[in-house]
């Protein structure tokens, strides 16, 4: 059975017929071409779905898309502003944070909800904040000093 | 939005940012899953074998074909082809018995993934079950039930060794010294002060890379067949499917996007194969098959168990003098690629150590398990976890410290050795004293609460890529009219950082920016791309780096051959820096704009000269040699090693069993430092996948069926397991045929990670730990019995 939805992605609207059993991430990848939010396990084990959902983080595999009608959802295709890499963005560079870069969609989605709500988090608050989202290649020391410095930039640019 | 404007001229051995950051940042780099083929695709679901060993007496799919939407039902009646790398011993699909639990039987074929989904529980396939082998001793022993009753049938190169009539699928000897079959000369064991023997088990483990197999392909009407995969191995991939399935190689096109994590996992071919076979089925229609994380695990391919039990000796002053070991990799069920592992595993069977004398034999041996295959590594991690931990019981009992044992015997360049070989370029003993600097060896160190305690280790490694004698790289350098520069090259960016590397060294060749260039091979495409054998074995900064080089001065020459006619000078007297050829004889100048692509006139515009430059380059060792199949010598085992140090500082919680890692020091000697901040990010990644290997392992219940294929059952390192500190260092002895010296590092890194732990947690609480995984489980136990014993006494 088909369900209308209405979601609002980065800013735009959109209005979209989903399958009652299609997660938010299969409607996002294969309806919308949204393809930054990765399948990694479609069992909220590894994060590579992160997208912020109302201002949360949440692994878009385990949200049914018609739970998600009339939300606003911002993925990793919205984070650069006029033009402008997010500081987050830079920082993921900057540190050499990405390697194969499958995770890195989700792990900025997830810094970006930290960000959001704790501008000034602690190296152990970025851990808590990235524990859902896993990365075999890194070992995660360049992304944890790249949020911190994203923070950093960020603050001064308020 | 672009990107940042940088201008960095002779980047070789500069920290530049990777080309690949801005699409993996943006979301805007594609994976396969993240390609549309269009409303024609259709969807295939693979029906997987429920039992570890049986024989296939009936396969039924009346009713799977009969569901509505289901387009095709492929068989192993549909596939009489053996693949592999190196032991042609696979069906694509099983057709007379199913050797493993997660083995594809056949594959279904829809209009939705659902429904390749829900027709697939409807194939019916009569088994009867037989006895299966999990463990590789036991299935080595004579008389064991034979996996594979027919491998004398099957095909292998002249370098591999199996024993048909046994599940042996290779057996590699080593032979040096005053030794037999028998072992080694018990005169040289009488010359021992110190002697440990033990036995080692290692239990299977995944790559968890969080992308996993997934794999699209399109037989077309007219017989052409293409393929999108993320692979690690785009051309090995088409060579092993076209020989296979009787396609011509110039028909079958590979296109292979970024890799979301490969580590040795997508290498060669796994379901490939299958998918190939099941768009042959539906003719005209893309095929995608996804790999669910279970089936990952099931399905794909895992790095192979081991049992090893070795014997190591040395003198009083700790000079070591014999050593005998026996490997037996658990290959799983299939050993196309793994019996390569075992040969490695032989000819490097000592570690990077002095040894006169060695009797090896490592064997890869058939078990009713997932299929056994390249992990990063390559059969190093596994062995020396077991060599690094005799070492240090060494040291301990003739009273030397750990470190100063190891430079003592380190390998040194110029030694010949187990294999006959010289020793290439390397310097292992800067590796161990920059390691022992790093951890502040020498330094009392306290625990940081009473119920804790502190203890340090090291341990060192070495690693030659392995691989047939004749693995070819090749690459093309192709000008624009602004001077930007196109670099052709097949090897992969599976994270490590080649395409960065290719770009640097095109731009340090050419005498061009490193920001003018441009790397193509995203995706690597087997019909545009050059070749490129495998990105694999850390090969690809020596290899397909030699061949960017040639293809870069190949180019380079010809553009001063054309200015030098221009101007009327001597070749010998013009270079290209900085985008600008200049003479230092007249001091002219001529920018490298448009005449890359125009050429240049001559005097009184009486025609011109030159014209598009493309360079090419190749690479290809000429010099490795065939060993004795009884002793393992020979002139030229491999083409290199590459070493390295790493120490560990940590904790013990004596209350919990629980291990807190302080720090990882580790230096590695990489020949020349191409992006010295990329060998560090190998370093920090390495350290962390290392650890992580040491907890990890595939666990299966009676009947061969793994019972912790998931990610919340296996764990691999989160963000809140890592080491407070990895530090790292590196060690620059040129290699004489790596470009600019270098050699890979992408494996090393996470070798000796594991037995370093071991021999941190030793040196901590007086505990050994001969068999993987740890857990806090283990070491509490073992801390309980050590504690009971000692009331006892």
């Amino acid at each position: 059975m088909l369900h209308e939805i209405t979601l609002k992605i980065n800013g735009e609207e959109y209005q979209v017929a989903v399958k009652s059993h299609h997660t938010l991430l299969t409607v996002l990848r294969e309806q919308l071409g949204i393809t930054s939010p990765k399948r990694g396990c479609e069992n909220g084990e590894c994060g590579a779905c992160t997208v912020i959902l109302d201002g949360k983080p949440v692994n878009s595999c385990m949200v049914l898309a018609v739970e998600a009608d009339g939300s606003t959802i911002e993925t990793t295709e919205g984070l650069a502003k006029d033009g402008n890499l997010h500081p987050l963005q830079e920082a993921f560079i900057e540190h050499n944070a990405v390697q194969c870069g499958f995770c890195t969609p989700g792990m900025l989605m997830s810094a970006k909800a930290l960000l959001d709500f704790n501008p000034h988090p602690t190296e152990e608050d970025i851990k808590v904040a990235l524990a859902g989202n896993l990365c075999r290649c890194t070992g995660y020391y360049r992304i944890i000093e790249a949020v911190k410095d994203a923070a950093v930039k960020m603050e001064a640019e308020k | 939005m672009s990107k940042k404007q940088q201008h960095t001229v002779d980047p070789v051995g500069k920290s530049v940012p990777r080309v690949d950051a801005f699409e993996k940042v943006t979301g805007e780099a594609k994976y396969v899953d993240d390609m549309f083929f269009g409303p024609d695709m259709y969807y295939g679901k693979l029906v997987l074998s429920p039992h570890a060993h049986a024989i296939i007496k009936k396969v039924d799919v009346s009713k799977a074909l009969a569901y509505p939407g289901v387009k095709a039902v492929v068989t192993g009646e549909d596939t009489p082809y053996r693949i592999g790398l190196y032991m042609q011993d696979r069906y694509i699909f099983a057709r007379d018995r199913v050797r493993y639990v997660g083995e594809p039987v056949a594959g279904v074929i829809a209009i939705s993934e659902e429904i390749a989904e829900a027709a697939a529980k409807l194939v019916e396939v009569e088994y009867e079950v037989l006895e299966p082998l999990f463990d590789p001793y036991e299935a080595a022993q004579p008389g064991a039930p034979l996996i594979h009753p027919d491998m004398e049938s099957y095909t292998w190169p002249p370098f591999i060794f199996p024993e048909p009539g046994t599940n042996v699928s290779e057996h590699f000897k080593l032979r040096r010294g005053n030794v037999s079959d028998e072992g080694v000369a018990q005169e040289v064991w009488d010359q021992c002060a110190a002697i440990v023997e033990q036995t080692f088990r290692l239990p299977p483990i995944q790559h968890v890379p969080i992308e996993t197999h997934v794999a699209v392909a399109l037989w077309e009407l007219d017989g052409k067949v293409t393929l999108w995969s993320p692979s690690q191995s785009p051309f090995a991939q088409r060579d092993l499917i076209a020989q296979g399935m009787g396609i011509s190689h110039g028909d079958l096109r590979v296109i292979s996007p970024y890799v979301g994590g490969g580590f040795g996992g997508k290498a060669g071919v796994s379901i490939e194969a299958n998918v190939v076979a099941m768009a042959r089925a539906v003719k005209g229609h893309p095929v995608k098959v996804r790999m669910t994380r279970e089936e990952e695990f099931t399905t794909t391919n895992v790095r192979q168990s081991l049992y090893a039990h070795t014997k190591i000796g040395c003198d009083a002053e700790g000079n070591l003098l014999a050593m005998e070991t026996e490997y037996y990799f658990g290959g799983g069920g299939y050993n196309d690629y793994g019996v390569n592992i075992a040969r490695a595993a032989g000819y490097s069977c000592t570690g990077p150590y002095r040894i006169p004398n060695v009797k090896g034999d490592s064997r890869s041996v058939y078990t009713n398990t997932p299929i056994g295959s390249a992990m990063r590594g390559f059969g190093m991690p596994e062995i020396h976890w077991g060599i690094e931990q005799i070492m240090d019981q060494l040291a301990e009992k003739i009273g030397m410290d750990p470190a100063e044992f190891r430079r003592k015997n380190a390998v040194r360049t110029g030694d010949t050795i187990l294999t006959g070989m010289k020793m290439t370029p390397i310097n292992l003993v800067a590796c161990i004293d920059k390691a022992k600097e790093l951890i502040g060896w020498d330094e009392e160190k306290k625990p940081s609460a009473p119920n804790k305690k502190r203890g340090v280790g090291i341990a060192i490694m070495w690693k030659a890529p392995a691989m047939p004698p004749n693995p070819g790289s090749s690459a093309i350098v192709r000008f624009n009219e602004d001077a930007t520069v196109n670099v052709y090259v097949g090897g992969q960016e599976i994270g490590q950082g080649a395409f960065t590397v290719a770009a640097q060294m095109a731009a340090q060749a050419l005498g061009v920016p490193f920001e003018w260039v441009r790397v193509s091979a995203n995706p690597v495409d087997t019909k545009y791309s050059p070749y490129e054998w495998q990105t694999v074995a850390s090969r690809i900064t020596w290899s397909m780096g030699n061949a960017v080089k040639r293809a870069a001065e190949d180019a380079r020459r010809q553009i001063i051959d054309i200015v030098a006619k221009y101007w009327d000078e001597d070749p010998e007297d013009l270079d290209i820096r900085d985008g600008v050829v200049i003479s230092y004889k007249s001091e002219r100048e001529q920018p490298l704009k448009k005449m890359v692509i125009y050429g240049l006139p001559n005097e009184n515009y009486e025609g011109w000269q030159g014209g598009p430059i493309i360079g090419r380059g190749k690479f290809m060792p000429t010099y490795v040699t065939n060993l004795d199949p009884e002793t393992g010598q020979g002139t030229r085992a491999v083409v290199h090693y590459t070493v390295g140090a790493q120490a560990v500082d940590l904790e013990v919680d004596t209350e919990t069993g629980q291990i807190e890692i302080i720090k990882i020091a580790s230096v590695y000697d990489v020949g020349k430092a191409i992006n010295p901040d990329l060998i560090m990010t190998q370093i920090e990644g390495g350290a962390v996948h290392g650890m992580s290997s040491a907890f990890e392992g595939i666990f299966f219940d009676k009947d061969g069926r793994p019972i912790n294929a998931s990610l919340v059952d296996y764990k691999i390192a989160t963000i809140q397991d890592i080491p407070k500190k990895v530090v790292g260092d590196y060690v620059e002895t040129p290699l004489p045929d790596g470009p600019w010296g270098a050699r890979g590092v992408g494996e090393h890194v996470m070798v000796q990670t594991a037995p370093a732990i071991a021999n941190a947690i030793y040196n901590a609480i007086g505990i050994r730990v001969p068999d993987l995984p740890l857990s806090a489980e283990k070491i509490y136990t073992a801390i309980k019995e050590k504690e009971a014993k000692e009331k006892g006494e």
